[in-house]
């Protein structure tokens, strides 16, 4: 806590109440932002754990395919090429809010939206063809640690994407507020973050599992 | 927090318009730029080196693409998330310097014991527990 200065008022007034003013803030600032990356990182811990399970588990193939047999190296290839685009495309949203133009800041939030749910739409297929060939996730450990790992990466877009639609709706509503901006810059870390997942993603499981 | 002077000035009731550091994130065309081109870099390098076949067995290989993911999530942090020791008076490096070393102790921590214990339930050891009376 900062220092508190009580002021106490002279003894005449009697409707005069002591009055106590915390003179220096002990907020930070920019606490919202502050508040979501503690989030992101908290989400960075649920990551890890899965990240851990695939570690352990990703070799155990009970006698069902392997890494090496079920998964497509280009889809993927797709995969995060459309998740890397969608970061950038929202990195020119954001410029575009920065300069107060909502019209192409809505237009690039459109394009991250599909991008978002190409990548969506790709790993849904993928995931059916896998539990079509019989390796869905009760096959083998590989295959539920893969499915949980991956599946929770896609939760996380899929509720990127809801909560980008409420931010389009609240922005053509209220247009580019203080509060809509600080939600837009939320959903921003959000997004990249989940970029940053998908990186630990395609490298530990997709490319070396391909390898192992 | 060298402001306080001018916040102080202003700060009889609540913040009206919040300052929620929207204002003191600077992004630039080119720092976007360049963390695009980068990340395009290091995921076009692994995913080849993969394709190709140029890596063929895993060891070397599986020590370079977790380096080149490493690189590129730091590249991501920086030109994407706007991650620097400034930022939020450095409770955002704080705050990530203690998830790495939480994410660091589970997983190296994870596969290590469990590698471990995989050892213990070899073959040899499973035919000594058949072999028991």
């Amino acid at each position: 806590m900062s220092d508190m200065t009580m002021t106490v008022s002279g003894g005449s007034g009697a409707d005069q109440a002591l009055t106590f003013h915390v003179t220096e803030a002990d907020h930070p600032e920019n606490a919202t932002l502050l508040g979501f990356w503690l989030y992101l990182m908290s989400d960075c811990l649920i990551f890890a754990c899965l990240f851990a399970t695939y570690g352990v588990l990703g070799r155990e193939y009970a006698g069902g395919p392997s890494a090496r047999e079920v998964l497509e190296l280009p889809t993927v290839a797709i995969n995060t090429t459309l998740l890397l685009f969608s970061s950038i495309t929202y990195g020119f949203a954001v410029l575009e809010m920065q300069h107060n133009r909502r019209g192409p800041m809505m237009a690039w939030l459109i394009v991250t939206w599909l991008l978002g749910a190409g990548f969506i739409g790709l790993e849904l297929t993928e995931f059916m063809h896998l539990v079509s060939i019989g390796a869905g996730p009760q096959r083998s450990a590989f295959l539920s640690s893969f499915f949980t790992l991956v599946g929770t990466h896609g939760l996380h877009v899929t509720s990127g994407l809801i909560w980008m639609i409420v931010l389009m709706v609240q922005v053509g509503k209220k247009g580019l507020t203080p509060a809509n901006k600080r939600r837009l810059m939320c959903l921003s870390m959000f997004w990249h973050f989940l970029d940053v997942v998908w990186v630990g993603v395609f490298s530990f499981v997709y490319l070396m599992g391909v390898l192992a | 927090m060298s402001d306080h002077a001018t916040h102080n000035a202003h700060d009889d009731g609540h913040h009206e318009h919040a300052h929620d550091g929207v204002e003191d994130i600077h992004v630039t065309l080119k720092g976007y730029a360049t963390g695009f081109c980068a990340a395009a870099l290091l995921t076009i390098l692994p995913f080849w080196l993969v394709m190709s076949g140029a890596f063929s067995k895993t060891g070397p290989a599986d020590a370079f693409i977790l380096l080149l993911a490493a690189i590129q999530i730091i590249v991501h942090m920086v030109y994407f998330l706007h991650l620097n020791s400034k930022s939020q008076g450095g409770w955002n490096m704080l705050a990530l310097v203690f998830t790495i070393v939480l994410v660091v102790i589970t997983l190296s921590g994870s596969i290590w014991i469990m590698y471990h214990l995989n050892q213990n339930m070899m073959p040899s050891m499973m035919r000594d527990v058949h072999n028991l009376p």
